[in-house]
């Protein structure tokens, strides 16, 4: 017997690294040229899935939540060594607060039913917000350890990991199955060749029918044979619905979310009226005297 | 609308008996909100053999104190902590719940707003009081609370509102809101309640903790030297801390330079580190980035030492030099010393 984990990662836009090219002339972001990344801390939560499945025998599926390009990150950790992929997408998911989202993600997560371990990463880049962790921990009524650095030990009814605290770190031992979300503190493992070979055919449903769509040859029956090849050989990436996972549709998406954004700004760096200090002796002499002067300094 | 508003709540956040700043800063601003909602703005402590902490509440402005004891409640762990507020939640109904943005309040914040429906909004660095017109579902509200945070790497800054029930959730940043004076000659009602713990939420065990408290001081250091990638190496980083001693003052540093291993991350200033508004900022080497630049745009003087002239951190700075750190900074020390 082996352990069964889930990861949950997230495709977003590279905010870290804005680049010139991705701002506007007014000096605002555009979204639509930043480039679409794997969330940087799902990479350790999927790392420390893969060093639990290297150390104890276990099954890695990958779930994320997302339009249908998310399959990219799926695809990109079926290369680094996940087992099975699923991609949960349905247009009512749009506009989805962090509570709608852990609301869905927890119903597919019990759509895939026995799990022992669940691994997110600590936040994503886009909101920072690292709640989704903790309220899908919530929602499946599971414990939860947030800020996970590393696991000591695993066994089938408890884990032991180190996690980060203000100040210091701590060891706490918690029974499974138990959610944990994971910090930067672990080197993802590249791709590997091999996998990207056999996994690079890896497709969703949609993928699939869309590569027929574009070859024009709409023939249901070869699709279905088609699906069925692709799943025999463990690439078919399952899509699922809100339906599918049997979420409420009242409480997915803008319906479900109760945080509501009333206005956006975009932030400018304003210049103040700033001087320039010649980098001279006598240039930041007075810039010192002048801030003595003051009472800034002294 | 109810007819009743409930009171502004703030969730304390306590270790070893020691209150954490965000909390007092957060009671300070919870009092503010209250006056303007005309209700009470109420402590929610937690802990075991804590109770005497509840003066120090009462000094900096809260009516009273909701005090919860526990063995199970010392040290922190996340289950009985969110079981506790949501029962008090349930039962009190408040209309404001703060946390502050730490290691503790972003862990336990979305635990409880996820089992009572709650809106939760991250990281907030400013809250206001005002109406909200929901243009899209044709509702209007009033007397919400406006919960502002940066979003998106820090490039845009959004405000949001919790339109269902109450409360209004968020956790906010340390070091934004101001700290105001306490005053020892306020009192406040203490309630104390009798947590209803399970072995439920005792599953999971603190085999070893290991802390210590923060050495540097950054949020009240009235002067700041920072430095960042372009400081270049890590023997060059210790001009930073040689001028930062001469003026006498702290010494920070941007993520890059953190992540290269100069300095720990305690020294960290900018959306993952810790907000500052000292009376004078030397940024040394920074070139600027959204994240770092709103830790620090509230400075009340920013000189920018950088050599490249095209920096972004130019367009913040009230002063700059364009030049080599190695240079510039044997200079400031030089000038300093002969004139102070």
């Amino acid at each position: 017997m082996s352990y069964s984990i889930l990861v949950f990662v997230k495709q977003v836009p590279d905010t870290q690294n804005i680049s010139g090219e991705a701002m506007k002339a007014d000096g605002t972001v555009n979204r639509a040229a930043l480039p679409a990344i794997f969330n940087p801390e799902d990479l350790n939560a999927l790392e420390l899935a893969l060093e639990l499945k290297d150390r104890f025998d276990a099954k890695v599926t990958v779930v994320t939540m997302g339009p249908p390009t998310a399959a990219e990150v799926l695809r990109d950790a079926l290369y680094r060594g996940a087992d099975k992929a699923v991609l949960l997408t349905d247009r009512s998911f749009a506009g989805a607060d962090t509570l709608a989202t852990s609301f869905a993600l927890s119903c597919c997560v019990n759509k895939i039913g026995n799990y022992d371990l669940l691994l997110c990463g600590r936040q994503a880049i886009d909101g920072d917000t690292a709640q989704v962790g903790p309220q899908l921990a919530e929602k499946l009524k599971l414990p939860q350890i947030a800020y996970v650095e590393d696991v000591i030990d695993l066994s089938f009814d408890k884990v032991t990991a180190k996690r980060a605290i203000d100040g210091g770190y701590e060891v706490l031992e918690c029974k499974l199955p138990a959610l944990m979300t994971v910090m930067d503190a672990n080197t993802p493992r590249p791709q590997a060749a091999r996998r990207i070979m056999k996994f690079k055919r890896a497709k969703t449903p949609s993928e699939l029918s869309k590569a027929h769509a574009n070859a024009d040859y709409t023939d249901a029956e070869l699709l279905a044979e088609e699906l069925a090849v692709l799943e025999e050989k463990g690439l078919l990436i399952n899509e699922w619905t809100a339906n599918e996972v049997g979420a409420d549709l009242e409480r997915v998406g803008l319906k479900g979310s109760p945080t509501k954004v009333k206005k956006i700004e975009s932030v400018v760096l304003t210049a103040s009226e700033s001087k320039m200090v010649e980098a001279t002796e006598s240039g930041i002499g007075s810039l010192i005297q002048e801030l003595i002067e003051d009472h800034t300094l002294g | 609308m109810a007819d009743q508003i409930g009171n502004v709540w703030i969730f304390i956040e306590q270790e070893e008996g020691k209150i954490a700043d965000v909390s007092l800063e957060l009671v300070c601003k919870g009092r503010e909100l209250a006056n303007q909602l005309g209700v009470k703005t109420e402590a929610v402590l937690l802990g075991n053999n804590v109770e005497s902490l509840a003066d120090t509440l009462y000094s900096y402005g809260c009516d009273t104190v909701i005090l919860a004891e526990d063995e199970a409640l010392e040290p922190f762990t996340v289950l009985p902590y969110a079981r506790v507020l949501t029962d008090l939640i349930v039962e009190h109904k408040p209309n404001i719940l703060l946390f502050g943005a730490t290691f503790k309040g972003r862990e336990l914040a979305p635990r409880v707003a996820s089992e009572k429906l709650a809106g939760l909004t991250a990281d907030c660095t400013d809250l206001q009081i005002d109406d909200f017109d929901d243009k899209v579902n044709k509702a209007s509200y009033q007397n919400k609370l406006m919960q502002i945070r940066p979003a998106f790497g820090g490039n845009i800054i959004a405000t949001i509102v919790n339109t269902w029930d109450d409360p209004q959730m968020v956790t906010v940043r340390e070091g934004v809101m101001k700290m105001d004076a306490p005053d020892s000659n306020r009192t406040g009602e203490l309630v104390k309640v009798t947590p209803k713990l399970t072995d439920a939420e005792k599953v999971i065990k603190v085999i070893e903790r290991v802390r210590e408290d923060k050495t540097v001081d950054l949020k009240g250091a009235p002067i700041i030297v920072s430095g960042g990638y372009g400081v270049g190496d890590k023997e060059t980083f210790a001009m930073i801390k040689e001028l930062a001693a001469t003026l006498g003052g702290e010494v920070g540093a941007s993520r890059a330079a953190v992540d290269a291993g100069w300095i720990d991350h305690d020294h960290q200033v900018g959306q993952t580190g810790v907000t500052v508004r000292p009376k004078l900022y030397i940024a040394c080497g920074i070139s600027g980035s959204i994240q770092h630049v709103a830790g620090m745009d509230d400075s009340k003087k920013i000189i920018a030492i950088n050599n490249d002239p095209d920096a972004p951190i130019f367009s913040v700075a009230h002063y700059g030099i364009v030049g080599d750190l190695k240079d510039v900074i044997p200079k400031m020390i030089k000038a300093f010393k002969a004139k102070a």
